[in-house]
């Protein structure tokens, strides 16, 4: 009997492996698919469980907080949001059913104390909870305030702008750092973990959810001007003294093009051109530099890709020529003198446009944008910092330097003239693109930087509409004031 | 070094589990546990202790590491109960004594097992009796007839009944097993009994159709069903009764499946726990694996994983945890092995599931060295049934097969589980004790054995 005995073992010692490898299949193998199924509620309970870090304005304003509810000794955090609808966008939320967006995404690991294997193995050791990493922001609170308030008696005063949004964003051009992102009209994420909220903003025509700057994107209208210009000077096919004919109504591509209230010019120079805003004399400058060229420059300057800040991937778009929704290449058949001046089928976002400016006031050089100035962790020690980053080598300094020369006379004697930045030199240039010919309706502009001989702040502000009015008169004021508030 | 030496020796590593795990939990837990919790542990080394030296006094030749693995495993569910709620340890600790009265009272009064021969009907019917218990008092688990009510004790007489019914087979087995080898014919290549030997065959497939009808749990019958088979195969040798076996089991549990619900429902689950159209329960297995995922290699540390509900995730609900507002149903009891896996990782639970091999491994050594047939179907079924019983509820656990509510023995939190199951590892001691005897030592003159029957 001893041989059936002995196959019998073996036979339970056949099932115990399939018992090993079905262990190994769900506690290994399987593992991650397991813990992404939508039924799967433990790590949305677990991250719950973890007092998510602060984030925390760089002048020290409280922008969101977990706190504590419910359950004696074992709470669950809920996120709160001080600021109310100041930071909506682009801070986001974070709440059990809403989801989490925006900043709270793209920064989550740090909020949530996420560490790796090695590190959280110590952590188990020291019988540490695990806790998020506290984060400061780059954006300026009071900025960010002043901002959106001037953007929304901006769009309640100026004719044609009411119930449609607007945009503005400051960088720090040295470091990259975004100093203010406002997008209106907003909304207050303390709202978004109430029922049915979320819902009722997702339908809004008016779109609150959408955050402006990185999101959507516009036809820049002529603040493109100062890429056509930083790519003709710096290719060396043109000097700011290069002579062209500025009369409207030239050919372009065949189709006459006209300037701006029909104004026309005899043989002008570049500087001239841009202080300005003459449309025939940058869509040569456009024809004669090519296609090629041109998007070799817009390239440099962080087009046809999205911008590289730390930001959630899905909100975020790339400016470039757009078809459709598919983005041109150089190959395609495209009207490179009227994208030159803005025109054509050219779409940009409003922190493209602020990288554009932030690049001339930096010497040419495009820093990384980015949102952390600095993260610690429960202990206080800081785990993160920023640490500028460049993004690309644009330009020459030689061709900012005589970009800002011509910007700067653009908000001393041109379309901007009448702005002031605190009596201080400050480079800019207008935008008004004309999205509805027959009513009227325009997009206003604003780019630039102060002060012009020490650039501190870029900036970028956008209306989606207006009637009749242009980029100087709506878009230029907020822009020097948001300058003004961030120039020590 | 003598048996019971070793033994003592092998009893370190309990300890030392019981040590370690207690620390552990209560260094995790400090805010939960009290201190006097810590005295669980002591507890019951102390009742590991006291087996110890019972053994040394009655069983002096039984296998040194049979009781050690049972203790290593019992020490692991301590650990573990603790983990999930330290009174439920208290309590677990405290059946321990209950369990260790009944394994000492089996040894004395069973000096001779053969005893047991002699009373094989009423021990089949006494086992039927019990089996069928639960569903004369009709009180359904999860659809499922496993328990019966005694004041505030629930009592799982399966856990009794599968030791009453080994006895029956290993004893009628033993006796029969010479008809139902040699006077077969054979037909299409396999060996078929005379129908006079194969009718008790056909009895206990009947018998097991009728749990699944009965008490409707599939597991189970399974367990008896395979204990059946392995000593069927053990007795005659012949693979081909135990194929035959297999195949009338399989056609008779998807013919009664299909038409009970609560057993198709099972069937169910376990093909697709995430369908769209899981029937209501299939939740159950969904937290099994998700805690498993959980656990990765290492585990995530005792008493580190999510059990408990925290705060406004807790239902509202009058039971304590953790029947109520564990993230994991029972996980003390049916998914003790899930609670493992997600704590002490992959590592820890093929280390339990080794601990399994190991025992079954001495088990049949046991019936290997065992002097007559009885003997070693006896041990064989002993421990085949135990070692099919953490197949079952461990594979339930882990979608090899369907889920049914077993416990995995010594593990599990519950009274008639600890208690049958130390009943059963005497039963395997007093063989093993035999078995190993030198012939110059005579076995004690017991009160009991005054019928000196033959073997």
């Amino acid at each position: 009997m001893n041989t059936p005995i002995i196959r019998v073992y073996a036979l339970v010692l056949v099932l115990f492996a399939l018992l090993v490898y079905f262990t190994s299949k769900w506690a290994v193998f399987d593992a991650d698919a397991l813990k992404d199924r939508t039924e799967n509620r433990r790590p949305l309970i677990e991250e719950q469980q973890v007092p998510r870090g602060s984030i925390t304005s760089s002048d020290g304003v409280l922008i969101a907080e977990s706190n504590p509810q419910g359950g004696g000794r074992h709470p669950v955090y809920v996120r709160n949001y001080p600021q109310g609808s100041l930071f909506g966008n682009p801070v986001g939320y974070n709440f059990v059913d809403a989801g989490r967006t925006e900043i709270e995404q793209s920064e989550n690991d740090l909020l949530a104390g996420e560490q790796n294997e090695f590190a959280s193995i110590i952590d188990q050791l020291a019988s540490n909870p695990q806790e998020g990493a506290d984060i400061t922001l780059t954006l300026d609170a009071a900025a960010q305030q002043l901002a959106t308030e001037q953007l929304q008696s901006a769009i309640a005063s100026t004719p044609g702008a009411s119930g449609f949004g607007g945009s503005v964003v400051a960088i720090e051009p040295s470091s990259g750092a975004v100093k203010v992102m406002a997008s209106v009209p907003g909304y207050d994420p303390n709202d978004v973990n109430q029922p049915g909220v979320l819902k009722e903003l997702n339908r809004d025509e008016a779109a609150p959810l959408v955050n402006r700057p990185t999101q959507s994107t516009y036809e820049p209208g002529s603040t493109m001007k100062v890429v056509t210009a930083a790519a003709a000077l710096d290719s060396g096919q043109f000097q700011p003294d290069t002579q062209l004919s500025g009369e409207t109504g030239l050919e372009i591509d065949g189709v006459p093009l006209e300037n701006a209230g029909g104004e026309t010019f005899g043989e002008i120079d570049m500087d001239f051109a841009l202080t300005h805003s003459v449309n025939t004399y940058f869509a040569q400058v456009g024809e004669k530099l090519g296609t090629e060229t041109m998007f070799e420059y817009m390239g440099r300057f962080g087009f046809f890709k999205d911008p590289e800040l730390d930001f959630p991937d899905d909100r975020m778009a790339p400016s470039g020529v757009y078809d459709g929704d598919t983005l041109l290449s150089a190959g395609d058949a495209i009207d490179i003198g009227r994208v030159a001046i803005g025109q054509e089928r050219l779409l940009t976002t409003p922190i493209q446009m602020a990288e554009v400016a932030a690049t001339i006031a930096n010497d040419g050089k495009l820093m990384k944008p980015t949102f952390l100035q600095s993260a610690k962790d429960p202990d206080g020690r800081t785990i993160s910092e920023l640490d500028p980053d460049e993004q690309s080598d644009v330009v020459s300094e030689e061709t900012a330097n005589q970009v800002t020369d011509m910007m700067t006379h653009v908000t001393e004697e041109g379309t901007a003239a009448g702005l002031t930045v605190g009596g201080i030199a400050f480079a800019g240039k207008t935008g008004t693109a004309e999205i509805d010919v027959e009513n009227g309706i325009n997009r206003p502009w604003f780019i630039g930087f102060a002060p012009a001989d020490d650039p501190q702040i870029a900036v970028a502000v956008m209306l989606e509409r207006c009637q009749g009015c242009f980029g100087g008169e709506v878009a230029g004021p907020i822009a020097t004031q948001v300058m003004e508030s961030l120039i020590n | 070094m003598s048996a019971r030496n070793r033994e003592l020796l092998a009893l370190v590593p309990v300890a030392v589990v019981v040590a370690a795990g207690f620390a552990a939990v209560f260094i995790v837990k400090d805010n939960e546990v009290s201190d006097v919790s810590l005295i669980y542990a002591g507890y019951f080394l102390g009742l590991c202790l006291a087996a110890h030296i019972f053994l040394r006094i009655r069983l002096p030749y039984a296998d040194p590491y049979l009781f050690p693995l049972c203790a290593l495993l019992a020490a692991v569910g301590l650990v573990v109960i603790y983990r999930i709620d330290d009174k439920l340890a208290f309590d677990q600790a405290s059946v321990f004594v209950l369990g260790l009265i009944l394994f000492c009272l089996t040894i004395l009064f069973l000096r001779d097992y053969h005893v047991l021969e002699r009373y094989r009907y009423l021990i089949a019917t006494a086992g039927i009796l019990l089996l069928m218990a639960p569903y004369i008092t009709r009180n359904p688990v999860n659809g499922a007839y496993l328990s019966v009510d005694i004041g505030p004790i629930a009592f799982q007489p399966a856990e009794l009944a599968k030791i009453c019914i080994v006895i029956f087979l290993a004893s009628y087995l033993a006796e029969n097993r010479e008809m139902l080898s040699v006077a077969a014919r054979r037909f299409m290549g396999l060996t078929i009994p005379p129908l006079k030997h194969f009718g008790p065959l056909l009895v206990v497939w009947g018998a097991a159709m009728l749990m699944l009808v009965f008490i409707k749990d599939l597991g189970s019958s399974l367990m008896f069903f395979g204990a059946f088979l392995a000593l069927l195969y053990v007795a005659t040798g012949r693979f081909s009764y135990v194929l035959i076996g297999l195949v009338i089991f399989f056609v008779g549990a998807y013919a009664i499946g299909s038409s009970i619900t609560h057993v198709h429902d099972r069937f169910e689950i376990w093909l697709d726990p995430f369908g769209r159209n899981a029937p209501e329960g299939a939740g159950q297995v969904q937290q099994s694996l998700f805690a498993q995922a959980d656990g990765g290699l290492f585990g995530q540390g005792l008493g580190e994983s999510l059990l408990k509900l925290p705060g406004p995730f807790a239902p509202n609900c009058e039971q304590p945890f953790p029947d109520c507002g564990s993230i994991l149903p029972a996980p003390h009891t049916d998914f003790i092995f899930a609670v493992v896996t997600m704590e002490l990782g992959l590592f820890g639970a093929c280390g339990l599931i080794l601990i399994y091999a190991l025992i079954a491994a001495r088990g049949f050594k046991t019936a290997v060295m065992a002097p007559d047939g009885f003997s070693k179907l006896l041990a064989t079924g002993l421990t085949a049934v135990f070692a099919l019983q953490a197949f079952v509820i461990i594979g339930g656990v882990t979608k090899v097969i369907p889920l049914t509510g077993v416990t995995l023995p010594f593990v599990s939190f519950g009274g008639s589980s600890i208690v049958a199951n130390m009943i059963l590892l005497a039963l395997l001691l007093l063989i093993s004790d035999r078995a190993r005897r030198p012939p110059s030592e005579p076995i004690a003159n017991d009160p009991i054995d005054l019928a000196g029957l033959p073997a």
